[in-house]
């Protein structure tokens, strides 16, 4: 069946977007990518002395997975709109996840600087994917000033606490009219399976496959969940009922 | 001359080129992008580009992450 993603023009067979953080090594990282069948990855921007690992960038061209680089850490919309020109001159690629959180407890988007900084890159010709919180008129917003994405969160970073308010995420995959990436929180495959029965377009997870006990493992647990919650979405489920109904014919 | 390079304070010689702190730092050959006084510098100008006295540099590149 085909039925590719498709962001700013361009077409994916995978709808599970990945991240590079977290894994012990890259070794590790390589086999859960290849276990995840992804073919977008993000990665960060830091100062060369800081970097500390080097050869994420390399292992993802060797894998054919199209590289995606992050603003994460930027607090204001300044900052942000360095990092991705920044990310633009040293990836050579417009894309940019756009980041900007406003605290390092909750890791939550700052609204105001991040729908600032959407529009000030857009407006400089990036393809630009927010990381927004799982408000629906925000998503609405950043669609507006010409996002290529929204992508909300179903809990804060990194606490794969899941889909706290599905409610709200299904209010956003039923107005966009751009692809909808749930991005964060996913902790297990029933988490992102669930993320695209909402009408998500795809998912975009990191530390729930890189920091599993078997990140392999856990990859190719997101590939099948990815693929059996767009199936089910597709194919329509039943209405929910509160008394039962037979599905055998009476005697 | 002084300048500030990946937050350190460095003391560099007048007329130090961008392409200059770019080695100066380790980078690598790829995937590195640099940014003076808060504006990107492309790569095709890192030689000509003079560091000026007080100069912030920053040189980034790409690591695991997101």
């Amino acid at each position: 069946m085909d039925d590719p993603l498709i962001i700013a023009g361009r077409e994916f067979r995978s709808r599970l977007v990945t991240g590079t953080g977290g894994a012990a090594n890259l070794s590790v990282l390589e086999r859960a990518l290849v276990a995840s069948g992804t073919e977008l990855t993000t990665v960060a921007m830091r100062r060369v002395d800081a970097a500390g690992q080097t050869g994420v960038l390399e292992l993802l061209r060797r894998l054919g997975i199209e590289v995606l680089p992050n603003t994460a850490g930027c607090r204001t919309s300044a900052e942000a709109v360095l990092t991705a020109q920044l990310a633009r001159e040293a990836l050579e690629t417009n894309w940019v996840k756009l980041e900007v959180v406003h605290d390092e407890e909750t890791l939550l988007p700052d609204p105001v600087e991040l729908l600032d900084a959407a529009e000030r890159l857009v407006d400089d010709g990036f393809v630009v994917l927010p990381y927004t919180s799982d408000d629906p008129v925000l998503a609405r917003k950043l669609e507006d000033v010409g996002c290529a994405t929204v992508m909300p969160l179903g809990s804060p970073i990194g606490t794969g606490l899941g889909i706290r308010n599905p409610h709200n995420i299904e209010l956003i995959t039923s107005r966009a009219s751009v692809p909808v990436v749930l991005d964060a929180g996913i902790g297990t495959a029933s988490d992102a399976a669930l993320a695209m029965e909402l009408g998500c377009s795809a998912v975009l997870l990191a530390t729930a496959v890189t920091r599993a006990q078997d990140p392999e493992r856990m990859g190719a647990a997101m590939r099948c969940a990815v693929e059996g919650g767009r199936l089910a979405r597709l194919a329509g489920r039943i209405p929910q009922r509160f008394w039962a109904q037979a599905s055998s014919p009476g005697l | 001359m002084k300048a500030q390079v990946n937050g350190t304070p460095r003391d560099l010689a007048d007329g130090t080129s961008v392409a200059a702190v770019v080695s100066l730092v380790g980078a690598p050959d790829k995937g590195v992008a640099v940014a003076l006084d808060g504006a990107v510098v492309p790569r095709a100008l890192w030689e000509k580009t003079i560091v000026p006295d007080g100069g912030v540099v920053e040189v980034l590149t790409a690591v695991q992450g997101g």
